[in-house]
């Protein structure tokens, strides 16, 4: 199997991937009638230009790094967990209930339960597929995709009957009480001396997802669990002939999987909405797919690969309002070409080079 | 509930019923053959944008019916090329192919229109008309037949009635022909069409095209024929809704019409009712929106009958050396 260097497959095959799901945007760019190299340059000087930008890249990484950890985790054991989307919208209605109907004495003490209530919600509704999954045999793709649109009506009529703000005509709830405000990165800034944008979404919850890679890095490449995980993963009647219970190992991946989408609530619902509104997740439990297949399902990967997204949204966000040909929805094209240049079509890449190094190494052998 | 007002929800499930019905043949043909197509719902949008696109360009709906269908295949056909060829995921393809068509419609459609995403409003010739069928006129006045000839058969656009009718033909061809035989042994098989001297490849790739077809029919009906003009997103889920009735009709034609019908049924009664009340008990119409996912999801579990895949589906075939 060991046909290349270790980092021709971590580095060098992601990049060319990526380089070539950025040639084929610019040509959508081109084709508008826009200047691609000028776009990625205020792309490029949007996201990380400024400590506004940074504020909101990083902001965009911590919930990716979230969803991206949930989907990298449950690819470790072959499950393919397209459901972060409904996970993380449920964690964000854990997050609420814990912040909403508690007042908090300090954020100190509301953060661990507010964590605690959106892993648990999350991990809840990833439990029924998960279940499905490993004593029925229900492909877990679908059900996943299932409980993502049960989870959005499930949310819809939350907001409108039951959470709904009184006297309030928007589907939201009302505002947290003031003992569970995040502190946001203006706020840490101050402590150390520092100075940072007011405005940037930013928070301490950046620093919880940093925590979560270490924790899903250890879990998976240095405890018994992970090493069932990733065993299952490469073989299941190997996994089963070694005493390892597929049943066990499908529940408990998909439960950290769950509880790691939806504790993306404590950026994006406690951090920075501070109230629950009808889509809370915007799309990152799907650009969380992305990040885990750029990231290679490790989490040093998912790190930077949530990072180089938070940039894309936050620098697609500033290309919008710069050159208002280039529409919002460059970051969906750009995003879909990651998918299928890193996801699908890995093999057109890894094909020919592969056989590179092999002839490489014949002749020197 | 009087026959009239009975008969007008009948008619719109009806007509609900069909961009369902032309994805869920679609996703049938494809996975039948072995390729798990989750991009349904992407290949719709894009041939809704590209099939209402067209059809404000060029005045005539059978134009942008064709311009759908184009677009709709190219993305099938990345799909072919990455799960096919390169034995990609099909799955993550599927993924990419949404994400792709939910933004790349709303770019191009920007820079041709400066609508905000949206297409010109379409009139006359470009859309589909609705047809009346011979005689309905003059059947109307007779007693209980005459109106559910006028009022739910009769009044459609072409493409529901070819709707019906592909539903045959895809039993058909897929139950009594030789080609649909080896179709569904290469999602069954694909080792033993191989052996038999027949190109996997090619089957699949037949499939995913002809899978892109029906998608472009779905999408182009979506646009031209339900409403006129293309929103953005305006595919809202349907893909993944004539997902779902596939899984519930276990990947048989005539279990396909039924399940579209039901869901397109569920669609009309929540647009007519806000709210529906059984036995005194008020349902949420968001229970309605989400009762497709939910019987999916039952279905799945295997409480009601159980489902089961084409057994090669999913998984590239390798040919073996």
């Amino acid at each position: 199997m060991d046909k290349m260097p270790k980092w021709v497959d971590i580095a060098l095959i992601p990049i060319i991937n990526l380089m070539l799901a950025l040639f084929v945007s610019g040509l959508v760019v081109l084709y508008i009638g826009e200047n691609p190299i000028e776009a990625l340059k205020i792309m490029v000087n949007g996201a990380v230009g400024s400590t506004y930008g940074w504020g909101y890249t990083l902001y965009y990484a911590t919930n990716f790094i979230f969803t991206g950890l949930a989907v990298a985790v449950a690819f470790q054991a072959r499950l393919f967990n397209i459901g972060g989307e409904g996970q993380a919208a449920i964690g964000g209605l854990g997050v609420a209930v814990v912040c909403l109907y508690i007042d908090w004495p300090h954020w100190l003490i509301a953060l661990p339960f507010a964590i605690i209530g959106g892993a648990v919600f999350g991990a809840a509704w990833a439990a029924i597929p998960a279940y499905l999954q490993a004593r029925r045999g229900s492909h877990i793709v679908i059900t996943t995709i299932m409980f993502n649109y049960i989870a959005a009506t499930l949310l819809v009529y939350l907001l409108v009957n039951v959470m709904k703000k009184k006297g309030s005509m928007s589907p939201e709830t009302a505002r947290f009480p003031e003992g569970s405000f995040l502190p946001s990165a203006y706020d840490m800034a101050g402590w150390v001396g520092l100075s940072f944008s007011r405005s940037a979404p930013l928070n301490i919850s950046f620093f919880i997802a940093l925590i979560c890679c270490l924790l899903v890095y250890i879990l998976i490449w240095r405890t018994r669990l992970g090493y069932q995980i990733r065993a299952f993963g490469q073989s299941e009647p190997a996994a089963l002939y070694a005493g390892i219970s597929p049943f066990k190992i499908t529940m408990i991946t998909m439960l950290i999987s769950g509880g790691l989408a939806g504790m993306m609530g404590i950026n994006a619902v406690m951090g920075e909405a501070e109230r629950l509104v009808l889509d809370p997740v915007q799309g990152a439990g799907f650009v969380g797919i992305a990040v885990a297949l750029m990231g290679r399902s490790h989490p040093l990967g998912v790190l930077l690969a949530g990072i180089l997204f938070g940039m894309l949204y936050q620098g697609g966000g500033e290309l919008e309002f710069e050159i208002p040909a280039v529409s919002r929805e460059m970051i969906l094209v750009i995003q879909a070409l990651v998918i299928l240049f890193t996801g699908a079509l890995d093999n057109m890449i890894r094909m020919p080079i592969e056989r590179l190094f092999a002839r490489s190494r014949q002749r020197t052998a | 509930m009087d026959l009239m007002t009975t008969l007008q929800i009948l008619d719109s499930a009806l007509r609900l019923a069909t961009p369902l019905l032309f994805a869920c043949l679609a996703g049938l043909i494809s996975e039948r053959a072995g390729i798990f197509d989750i991009g349904l719902e992407g290949k719709m949008l894009v041939s809704a944008f590209m099939a209402a696109s067209v059809a404000s360009f060029s005045g005539s709906v059978w134009i942008g019916l064709l311009g759908g269908i184009g677009a709709s295949v190219f993305l099938a056909l990345i799909h072919g090329v990455a799960s096919i060829t390169f034995r990609g995921n099909q799955l993550i393809s599927g993924v990419a192919i949404n994400f792709l068509a939910a933004g790349i419609t709303v770019i191009i459609g920007e820079n041709w229109f400066q609508l905000g995403g949206r297409t010109p409003q379409l009139e006359g010739a470009a859309r589909f008309q609705e047809i009346t069928l011979p005689f309905a006129d003059a059947m109307r006045e007779v007693p209980v037949i005459g109106p559910i000839y006028y009022e739910l058969i009769s009044g459609h656009s072409i493409l529901v009635y070819v709707g019906l009718f592909a539903v045959f033909a895809t039993w058909w061809v897929l139950f009594r022909t030789r080609f649909g035989l080896r179709m569904r042994a290469v999602g069954e098989n694909p080792e033993s069409v191989d052996t038999a001297g027949i190109s996997v490849v090619q089957l699949r790739f037949a499939a995913v095209i002809i899978c892109g077809v029906l998608c472009g029919i779905s999408g182009a009906y979506l646009s031209t024929g339900l409403s006129a003009g293309f929103v953005k997103d305006m595919s809202a889920g349907r893909g993944f809704i004539a997902l779902a009735a596939l899984i519930f009709a276990k990947w048989r034609p005539g279990y396909a019409l039924g399940a579209c019908l039901l869901f397109g049924l569920l669609e009309a009664l929540g647009n007519r009712f806000q709210n529906i009340e059984i036995l005194s008990v008020q349902i949420p119409t968001q229970f309605m929106q989400a009762l497709p996912y939910i019987l999916t999801v039952v279905i799945l579990a295997g409480f009601v009958g159980k489902a089961i895949p084409p057994r090669a589906g999913g998984e590239p075939y390798v040919k073996e050396r």
